[in-house]
């Protein structure tokens, strides 16, 4: 279980988040919506601890997440970038097999490959795939290799950074499907931020919404639509007017 | 804020501003110097990097060694004739090559070349979330791209500042023999009668401390890049600049230390 208390984070003058509180169950699928700008990248970064937050606690299994072995917190995460996040000097393969190559659970270079030609094919990318470089993929496919690095070493936490953004409808329900039936066969932890409300409805256990650097309302998804929130409501219908301001 | 005090505190901003940059540089070398040492180590890394670094640098810094050295023996050649000293061109364009010349305008050019395709390559792995998934991916970044750039310019570049003396050298006895008259033989057993070990091994010295300082600047730029285009911009820029001004500085405190001493 991941639990975010009084979560703080600074840049500059702007006060990204102003004292976060939220709780994520093992097993369940928990989805960050807000607008742009709000501070949901932040938020996940800050329990990785690729940014370090000012004030508040984040623990995992109620253990402080900026103490203890790194090396073993980060090898409980997998991570899906927003922008894929592949190394262009490395095959797809190579990519996907990244950790598997390396740190103490390194496997044979054989082995790694046929894992990562097998998450390739999980996420349906035919094994031709795994010699190419990720600049001669399509944005489609970069997210898949992606989603397969994420998964490679079978984490039981996964986090995914608007998995939807910049793919076409169809793709995009593609890359949803391929999230909720991942996490529901690896029984993890998943976390992930979007913006599009098709995502939360295909990922989503429960849904949180981030505005002006707090959890302004928290819950079942199966609620998000009846919750009477001016916020949520005004999110989700897409309204310019309401509690949110259109120009931020 | 009073009259009196806004005047110091306008000097007092970039002053604090540019120690703070120092002190963030500084901790960063340390950072990588303590990596070395400490696994794991990525040879893959490294001899890529080496090969990047030392190996595609040899053309440009072959030919601006034997543009150097030519231009060099006519200078020192015209220059001699005013007090009857024209002779003294192969001894001179030799120890001017292997003290200053090789390894300054080595370092330079290793500078132009590779402080910025490393500042450029990094910078644009940190604004599209390279560095941050290699984190995740229980990697340490500095580990696994700045402490191999690292070693391989450390390593690297000396041996350009040899072979760029050599290839220096070369280019002063061509003009000397093809341009100013010298006898060829003459002027070969000049050049190595009076040049001394220390000449060439202090410019190997000083190449070392140019190559390291050249792939810290590329690797410290590049990494804390600014968001966009703009951003890896301007990081491949202040590696260039850093790394440029930061060569001639250290020259002069090792000839100081070298030399002097």
């Amino acid at each position: 279980m991941i639990t975010l208390s009084a979560v703080t984070k600074t840049f500059g003058k702007n006060r990204v988040l102003r004292g976060v509180d939220l709780t994520i169950p093992s097993g369940q699928s928990m989805v960050i919506i807000g607008g742009s700008g709000t501070g949901k990248s932040v938020l996940l970064k800050c329990i990785l601890g690729l940014v370090h937050h000012d004030a508040g606690t984040i623990t995992l299994d109620g253990q402080d997440v900026t103490k203890g072995d790194r090396d073993a917190f980060l090898a409980r995460f997998g991570m899906l970038f927003q922008g894929g996040a592949l190394f262009d000097s490395l095959r797809v393969w190579e990519n996907v097999a990244f950790r598997l190559m390396r740190g103490p659970g390194k496997r044979p270079k054989a082995e790694a490959r046929e894992i990562a030609i097998e998450k390739l094919r999980r996420v349906g990318l035919k094994p031709e795939t795994a010699d190419l470089y990720p600049a001669e993929l399509s944005g489609g496919m970069q997210k898949r290799v992606g989603l397969a690095r994420a998964i490679a070493a079978e984490p039981e936490i996964i986090f995914f950074d608007e998995p939807t953004t910049g793919l076409d409808p169809i793709m995009a329900g593609v890359i949803n499907d391929l999230i909720r039936e991942i996490v529901t066969e690896m029984g993890a932890t998943a976390m992930t931020i979007t913006h599009d409300m098709s995502s939360v409805r295909a990922i989503a256990d429960r849904v949180a919404m981030l505005h002006d650097g707090v959890i302004q309302w928290t819950g079942p998804v199966a609620d998000l639509d009846a919750t009477p929130d001016p916020y949520v409501q005004q999110f989700i219908h897409g309204r310019a007017t309401g509690p949110i301001a259109a120009v931020r | 804020m009073t009259a009196l005090t806004a005047p110091l505190a306008a000097i007092g901003r970039p002053v604090l501003a540019a120690l703070a940059a120092i002190g963030r540089v500084v901790i960063f070398a340390a950072q990588i110097i303590g990596h070395l040492f400490r696994p794991p180590f990525y040879p893959r890394e490294f001899l890529h990097a080496l090969m990047q670094i030392g190996w595609f640098s040899l053309p440009v810094v072959g030919l601006t060694a034997v543009f150097t050295g030519g231009a060099l023996a006519l200078q020192i050649y015209s220059g001699g004739a005013r007090f009857n000293a024209e002779a003294v061109v192969p001894s001179i364009v030799a120890i001017g090559m292997v003290r200053e010349l090789g390894p300054v305008l080595g370092g330079l050019m290793v500078a132009a070349r590779v402080a910025s395709s490393i500042a450029a390559e990094l910078g644009t792995m940190k604004v599209t979330e390279q560095i941050d998934a290699l984190a995740t991916l229980s990697t340490n970044p500095i580990k696994y791209l700045a402490v191999p750039r690292v070693l391989a310019a450390t390593l690297a570049v000396p041996v350009l500042v040899g072979v760029g003396d050599a290839i220096g050298i070369a280019g002063g006895w061509l003009v000397g023999v093809n341009r100013l008259g010298f006898n060829s033989t003459t002027y070969l057993q000049n050049t190595y009668d009076f040049l001394e070990s220390w000449d060439v091994v202090s410019g190997l010295w000083k190449g070392a401390a140019f190559g390291f300082i050249v792939a810290l600047m590329g690797c410290y730029h590049g990494m804390n890049s600014g968001r966009g285009a703009q951003g890896v911009g301007a990081a491949t820029k202040s590696a260039v600049v850093g790394a440029s001004v930061l060569i001639l500085a250290t020259n002069y405190i090792l000839t100081e230390l070298f030399f002097t001493a």
